[in-house]
C-alpha cells in the first residue's frame, strides 16, 4: 500500500515507489470553496521543498500549492485545467495536482500521518 | 472581495438575523466592521445561478440608513440641502423616485455612492431616505449632519433601528407580491411605504446583482420574521456577500473601495448617467470644475469591463499593461463570472485604451496574461422598469 502523507499547507503526498503523487486535501477543498482556476507546473521542472508550483483559485481569492518534498516534476492532472471544478468533487482522488519524482524517498516520512493531519486541521480549523 | 480593514479591537457588529446565518450554516466572516454570511453551505457558484434563475435573498443591514428631515416639511429644502453635496438632481426627484448618486470630496473624487429616495410626501412630507455603504457611513453621515446643524432647516437622522434586506432575481416579484400585492406596482427606482404580511416596510425595487428586485427596509425588530417568511418560499435562498460580489461585478457595477475611491471621479468612473442636465449646467456642488471639465474634455483615465482570455482570473491590484508593454492601468474588482462561465474582471485604463475591443495584458504573477476591453455589463440587466398593468 502507497504510503500517505500530509502538509500543514493542506496538501496530500502519496509515494508509489520514488514517484510521489500531490494534491490538495478534501479540508482545503472545503475551505476554498467552488474551484474556477487551476495552474500546473511544467513538467520537468526541478523543485524545491516549499516552492510555489502551482496556483488554486476559488471564486474567493488565489491559493499556492506548495511542493512538499523536493525533486523533479514528471505528471501534471492536465484534466484539472479544463474542469478545474473536479477538485470539488474528488479532491484527495481523480484531481490530483502532479507528480514528482523525489531526490530522497526518506524525506516523506518526516511529514505528517493521517492521525496527525486530522489533529492539525482540528486545532487549526 | 477585500473586506474593510477593521481594527481588531474593535468588536464586530452583528446584525439583527446573525442567529439565522448561522443557523443556516453560513460561513461568517469581518466586513466593513460586521460579522457577515459570505456563503451558506450552498456555496458561492450556486448561490449566484440560483439568484440569476430564481430569487436571492440577502442580509445587507450593515449598510447606513438615514432620513434628512425638512424642517418646513418641503421636499425642495432637503433636495436643495443634498445638492451641496451630490451632483444628482435632488429638487427634480419626485415623490417616492430614488436616485444613485455620489457624495463628492473638493476635488470630485468621491467620498461614497449612496441611494437617495424621496419619501412619499403624504406620509413623510420632506423627507430624504439615505441608504449608503457600510465601511463609509460613519464619513457620510459625520459630513452630513456637521452641515445640517449649521442650517437650522435640516436633520440627519440615523436610521439604526432598521435592518435592510434584498430580495433579487427574476422570481423576486412573485415571491413578493405574494405576500404583499401593493409591491407589483412599484416602478423600478422607486420606493413605498407597503405592509408585508402585517409588517411595515420601505420596499424600493432596485438592487445590486442586475437582477429585478427589491430591497426591503424594515425594523430590526420584524426583520427576523419577515426573514424566515421570504426564506420559507421555494424559489429563495438566502445568498451571502460573495454571490453578491460575484452578481454585482457581471452586471457591472461599482463598489466603493474599488472602482470607487476618494481619487475617483463620477465621470471617470463611467457614472456620468447619474448626473442630470441641470446640475451640469449649473454646477453648485464639489468638483464641479473638473467633472464639467471631465465631461466637455473626457475623464484621463476610465473605468472598463476587462475579459481575460483563458481561465485565469485577474484580482484587484493587478496591473494592466498595453500591447506594447506600457503600464496603462490596474484592475479593480477580478474574480470567476458564474453567469459568463469564466474570469471578467473591472478597471481602469488611460482614456486612449478604454475602446470595447481594445487587446490588453494582465500581469499576473509575473506573467502577461492576455485580455481585452469589452462593453460593461457582462450580463445584461434585467430591471424591471415597467411595473405589472393590472
Amino acid at each position: 500500500m502507497a504510503l500517505e502523507r500530509f502538509t500543514k499547507d493542506h496538501e496530500y503526498v502519496r509515494l508509489d515507489g520514488d514517484i510521489a503523487t500531490i494534491g490538495i486535501t478534501k479540508h482545503a477543498e472545503g475551505q476554498l470553496g467552488d474551484i474556477v482556476f487551476v495552474e500546473l507546473p511544467e513538467v520537468g521542472r526541478k523543485v524545491d521543498v516549499g516552492e510555489a508550483i502551482a496556483v488554486v483559485e476559488s471564486v474567493k481569492a488565489a491559493s499556492d500549492v506548495f511542493a512538499p518534498i523536493a525533486g523533479d516534476v514528471v505528471a501534471v492532472n492536465e484534466a484539472l485545467t479544463d474542469s478545474p471544478a473536479l477538485v470539488n468533487e474528488d479532491a484527495e482522488g481523480q484531481a490530483w495536482f502532479f507528480k514528482i519524482k523525489i531526490a530522497d524517498p526518506a524525506s516523506v516520512e518526516d511529514l505528517l500521518d493521517r492521525a496527525a493531519y486530522d489533529a492539525f486541521v482540528a486545532e487549526n480549523g | 472581495m477585500t473586506a474593510t480593514p477593521t481594527d481588531a479591537l474593535v468588536p464586530l457588529t452583528r446584525t439583527p438575523l446573525f442567529d439565522h446565518h448561522v443557523a443556516a450554516g453560513a460561513k461568517m466572516v469581518p466586513f466593513a466592521g460586521y460579522e457577515m454570511p459570505v456563503q451558506y453551505p450552498m456555496g458561492v457558484l450556486k448561490e449566484h445561478l440560483w439568484t440569476r434563475e430564481k430569487a436571492g435573498l440577502f442580509d445587507v443591514s450593515h449598510m447606513g440608513q438615514a432620513y434628512l428631515v425638512s424642517a418646513d416639511k418641503k421636499h425642495e429644502t432637503a433636495a436643495a440641502f443634498l445638492e451641496r453635496f451630490v451632483p444628482a438632481d435632488m429638487i427634480g426627484l419626485g415623490p417616492r423616485q430614488q436616485r444613485y448618486t455620489q457624495l463628492l470630496n473638493e476635488d470630485g473624487g468621491i467620498i461614497d455612492d449612496l441611494m437617495v429616495t424621496a419619501l412619499d410626501p403624504a406620509r413623510h412630507p420632506g423627507v430624504l431616505m439615505l441608504v449608503v455603504n457600510a465601511s463609509r457611513k460613519d464619513v457620510d453621515f459625520a459630513i452630513l449632519a456637521a452641515a445640517a446643524d449649521q442650517t437650522k432647516s435640516i436633520r440627519l437622522v440615523p436610521n439604526r433601528q432598521y435592518a435592510l434586506i434584498a430580495l433579487q432575481g427574476p422570481a423576486a416579484n412573485a415571491v413578493l407580491t405574494a405576500m404583499a400585492p401593493a409591491a407589483a406596482a412599484i416602478p423600478f427606482m422607486h420606493g413605498e411605504r407597503i405592509d408585508i404580511g402585517g409588517i411595515a416596510a420601505h420596499v424600493s425595487r432596485s438592487g445590486y446583482t442586475g437582477e429585478d428586485g427589491f430591497e426591503i427596509s424594515v425594523l430590526a425588530s420584524d426583520v427576523a420574521d419577515l426573514w424566515s417568511r421570504l426564506a420559507a418560499d421555494d424559489r429563495v435562498q438566502p445568498i451571502g456577500l460573495g454571490a453578491r460580489d460575484s452578481l454585482r461585478l457581471e452586471a457591472g457595477l461599482s463598489l466603493y473601495g474599488h472602482e470607487l475611491d476618494e481619487t475617483t471621479s463620477p465621470i471617470e468612473a463611467g457614472l456620468a448617467w447619474s448626473i442630470q442636465k441641470r446640475r451640469r449646467s449649473d454646477g453648485g456642488f464639489p468638483g464641479a470644475d473638473r467633472i464639467r471639465r471631465e465631461l466637455s474634455d473626457g475623464p484621463r483615465r476610465k473605468r472598463v469591463g476587462i475579459q481575460p482570455e483563458g481561465r485565469a482570473p485577474a484580482r484587484d491590484g493587478t496591473e494592466i499593461l498595453s500591447e506594447n508593454g506600457d503600464k496603462i492601468g490596474v484592475v479593480t474588482s477580478g474574480g470567476f463570472g458564474p453567469s459568463v462561465g469564466g474570469p471578467i474582471a473591472m478597471g481602469y485604463v488611460a482614456a486612449q485604451h478604454a475602446s470595447p475591443g481594445t487587446p490588453l495584458n494582465l500581469m499576473v504573477r509575473g506573467k502577461p496574461l492576455p485580455a481585452r476591453v469589452v462593453a460593461l455589463p457582462f450580463i445584461p440587466h434585467r430591471f424591471r422598469r415597467q411595473p405589472d398593468a393590472s
